[in-house]
């Protein structure tokens, strides 16, 4: 049994792996494992929606008038890019082109930044409509009827729970997302302390793989909310 | 599976096919947007999520590097969807086969 | 992985101080910690416990009002759930014996490890926290609406058991990890004792359900908070949807409570009986197979919720079927048991003092998955004398049989035999004493959670709670036991009293800090008595 843990990077594999590509691989099932639990963490929101739309298909059909596909399409583009990004930081980082990769890497934290700025246009539009979550809902029913094309009376008493839905929904989604920025730029700062490079990068591609499973869940999310009535 | 000794090299894909992928799945985008437009009825549903699973496909499978992993991770993800499923399905058997019944008071 | 250690050096004299403990990144040591904050939170719910039997020992008040009573057997329910039996077997024995029995020098992730112990203490103070705040008087269960009327101490206790499910969420994650890539040479998937077997089925369970009730309590939370509607029938929702996402996560919990303590009688069985398992592989793919089918039934614990019938007689059958992995477990342990040298030593009666009250609580399941029965015994004490015998007399009597068993390992002395038998006698009899009588009760038709009861339940309420007392005592006695062997000096009982197989018992007691001197080369299964 090798005594040396030592990589060419200058990394120490920890003592209960047999070598650095072991714990590479170990470490890559802990994060999907982890995305497993995020899977199902989302997935029963999604349950929720598909439940309650087969119930009040009206609510669905009449809030969802209220999301602009053209947002959510520009959210969609931007978040897929940020993937390609992400993706190529990784790959850069193992063909030691480190500054390529920090730059990808920069563009991916834009990317959700930008995002983010979309998200806050598409709620304070809502906002201003009083289209808020739960008890504070305070739209007006005959603006809401003119906007989505409806008689008056025919606005469901439950239309609020639709824009639960949509709060919660992309709510959790705009958390995941800014932790995912956060876990971007402590890799982009150990990338800068000379911490990884093409023989160790485990770190950087586990926060890759949590990244994707966020463009993955909005992925699902965008037909959910914006296409599909 | 027992203790891991080899020292294959990872395969990962090349920069070409990230950008292959990466564009496909802009196509896929402008395809979704466009079939939106377009009134299939029931199958609405269908068409939109399953564009958007082909391209939870290509995202899993390449940026991911599923494809180029061991095949555990693979069976990882799929139970989290598989067990998603099963909740789905009781619930709806539930609510599909609820017989209303209206108080005669 | 070659460590040099110095002579009479292990785990415990490692590093020395406090601090040590707390930042520590040893699976034992980590085990250790949470076997303390498991026996505390278990003292607590204990407590809660005893109170509500001695409230009713009477009909009508006897030491406090209906509003306190509401509350104390919400607390006695959601810590034993959330902080005693979830986290406990897993938590303490899985860490600290999982990594050893296959070989390995610790977990796969150890400053996980250590970061979900701390999940778990800052749940746990959260949800003490909800005290403060009013508390919560919904049952452990928190079914709405009742649960949504706006109370801050349900909040509280619903985030307490949120950060509490990311201990266990993270601890399964870990084991999974684990054994999928740290067994030592040689040790492959059908040489991993049995005990390991459980820890990856509930490793499974817990990685796979817990997310689910994770997104439910937040929802709930934010029901409370800004009444968003999902599960308020006033505002269009659905209380039963609340019902299904809550039990889809605790129906694989209760699996998570028990197919530990199936690992650990499997283990005392060989031990004790010196031979080789019964039927090894049949019950290393039990494990697996009620871990697997315990996702397809939980709608049994909604039979009267308004759930269709087709979706009950569905999930009736099912339940029938994970009936059959169990039984297969029990007749390879009495198998195992035929014809064998059988050693009473405490930790076997413990072990055997199980195989006769699980037996029951598993049986008495089944009447309650039938769904005709279950319209009669649903929310009466039948219910409560069943999941009682399941998870006292099944897990509490796995937990104390396996903290004798593996007492000399951890710690390098023996419990004191006299003690521990004693403390068998006081929880076996105690046991039956308390919730036997609660079948009939429950049968007669008395309702669970409620304060008070008709006059004519009073007799078999009053010998319930001297059986309520006669476990108390019987766990002092386990207590006193386990510090009087910590405390006073033992000469060391070398690495293996018990005579035991598994990989663990080839090393010296306390074991040292890197577990090994050198990595086993493992050729051979778990239980090679004869």
């Amino acid at each position: 049994m090798s005594t040396a843990n030592h990589g060419a990077s200058g990394h120490h594999h920890a003592h209960h792996f047999e070598n650095a590509e072991h714990e590479y691989d170990t470490g890559k099932q802990g994060v999907w494992l982890f995305l497993a639990t995020e899977v199902l963490m989302f997935g029963g929101l999604f349950v929720g929606y598909l439940y309650f739309h087969h119930l009040y298909p009206d609510i669905f059909k009449i809030g969802s008038k209220f999301t602009d596909w053209r947002m959510g399409a520009a959210n969609t583009v931007v978040l897929l890019t940020s993937s390609l990004t992400m993706a190529l930081g990784i790959y850069y980082t193992q063909q030691g082109k480190l500054s390529a990769a920090f730059n990808n890497l920069l563009v991916t934290v834009l990317c959700g930044a930008g995002f983010m700025g979309i998200k806050y246009f598409e709620y304070s539009h809502k906002i201003h409509l009083g289209l808020k979550p739960g008890s504070w809902f305070s739209g007006n029913v005959a603006e809401i009827a003119q906007h989505a094309g409806v008689a008056a009376e025919a606005v469901p008493y439950n239309l609020p729970l639709y824009f639960s839905f949509y709060y919660m929904m992309t709510g959790l989604h705009g958390i995941h997302v800014l932790i995912g920025m956060g876990a971007i730029i402590w890799v982009m700062i150990r990338l800068k302390k000379g911490h990884f490079g093409p023989n160790h990068f485990t770190a950087m591609e586990g926060v890759g793989l949590f990244w994707h499973l966020v463009d993955l869940v909005w992925i699902y999310l965008f037909p959910l909310l914006y296409l599909v009535t | 599976m027992g203790s891991h000794g080899k020292d294959t090299a990872h395969f990962h894909p090349s920069f070409a096919t990230y950008i292959k992928v990466f564009s496909t799945l802009i196509v896929l985008t402008v395809i979704t947007v466009a079939a939106s437009r377009i009134d299939f009825g029931a199958m609405n549903a269908i068409v939109a999520f399953g564009i958007a699973t082909v391209k939870a496909l290509l995202v899993a499978g390449i940026f991911m590097h599923l494809k180029y992993d061991d095949k555990m991770n693979r069976y990882i993800i799929g139970s989290a969807f598989f067990f998603l499923v099963v909740l789905y399905f009781f619930c709806y058997l539930d609510n599909f086969t609820r017989i209303v019944q209206h108080s005669t008071l | 992985m070659a460590h040099e250690h110095k002579a009479g050096e292990n785990y415990l004299n490692h590093e020395k101080g406090l601090w040590s403990w707390l930042t520590s990144l040893d699976h034992k040591r980590i085990g250790v910690m949470y076997f303390i904050t498991v026996m505390i939170f278990f003292l607590i719910g204990g407590i809660f416990a005893m109170l509500i039997r001695t409230e009713l020992l009477t009909t009508g008040q006897t030491i406090m009002t209906a509003e306190h009573y509401t509350q104390v057997m919400t607390y006695h329910g959601a810590v034993m759930v959330f902080l005693v039996i979830i986290p406990g077997i897993p938590a303490f024995m899985g860490n600290f014996f999982m990594p050893m029995q296959i070989g390995a020098a610790d977990v796969a992730f150890p400053r996980l490890n250590l970061l979900s112990w701390y999940c778990l203490l800052l749940g746990a103070t959260v949800a003490f926290c909800s005290l403060l705040v009013g508390g919560a008087d919904t049952g452990w269960t928190f079914y709405t609406p009742y649960s949504i009327s706006m109370k801050p101490g349900v909040v509280l206790l619903v985030v307490g058991a949120f950060i509490g499910g990311f201990s266990s969420i993270l601890t399964g994650l870990n084991f999974v990890a684990t054994i999928h890539k740290l067994r030592a040479p040689g040790m492959t998937m059908n040489r991993i004792p049995l005990f390991v077997w459980a820890i990856y089925s509930t490793a499974i369970l817990q990685v796979l359900a817990t997310p689910v009730l994770a997104i439910t309590l937040l929802l709930l939370a934010m029901e409370n908070v800004f009444q968003i509607g999902f599960f308020d029938p006033a505002l269009g929702g659905d209380p039963v949807l609340f019902q299904h996402f809550f039990w889809f996560y605790s129906h694989p919990a209760v699996y998570i409570m028990i197919l530990p303590a199936f690992g650990v009688i499997s283990e005392l069985i060989a031990a004790f009986s010196r031979k080789t398992i019964f039927g090894y592989t049949a019950i290393a793919y039990s494990s697996v197979a009620i871990a697997a089918v315990s996702f397809f039934v939980w709608g049994h614990h909604m039979f009267v919720s308004g759930q269709s019938e087709i979706a009950g007689i569905v999930f009736s059958a099912i339940t029938m079927l994970v009936g059959v992995p169990t039984a297969i477990k029990v007749f390879n342990w009495v198998a195992t048991l035929h014809k064998s040298s059988i050693n009473l030593a405490s930790p076997m009666l413990f072990a055997l003092g199980f195989m006769f009250l699980f037996t029951i609580g598993g049986v008495t399941g089944i009447f309650l998955a039938t769904t005709a029965l279950d319209v009669h015994f649903h929310d009466t004490y039948f219910v409560v004398a069943h999941f009682h015998y399941v998870m006292v007399g099944g897990t509490l009597m796995a937990v104390v049989g396996g903290l004798y068993y593996w007492f000399p390992k951890m710690f390098a002395k023996m419990i004191n035999e006299t003690l521990g038998r004693i403390s068998f006698f006081f929880i076996f009899v105690g046991f039956n004493v308390t919730f036997f009588p609660q079948f009939v009760l429950g049968s007669k038709g008395m309702p669970r959670r409620y304060f008070d009861y008709l006059p004519e339940f009073q007799p078999l309420n009053q010998i319930s709670t001297i059986g309520a007392y006669m476990i108390g005592i019987g766990f002092i006695v386990s207590l006193i036991a386990v510090v009087k062997a910590l405390v006073e000096k033992q000469p060391n009982p070398g690495p293996n009293p018990w005579g035991a197989k598994t990989l663990e018992w080839t090393t010296q007691s306390p074991p040292i800090h890197t577990n090994f001197e050198k990595q086993p080369i493992v050729t051979a299964g778990p239980y090679e008595y004869r």
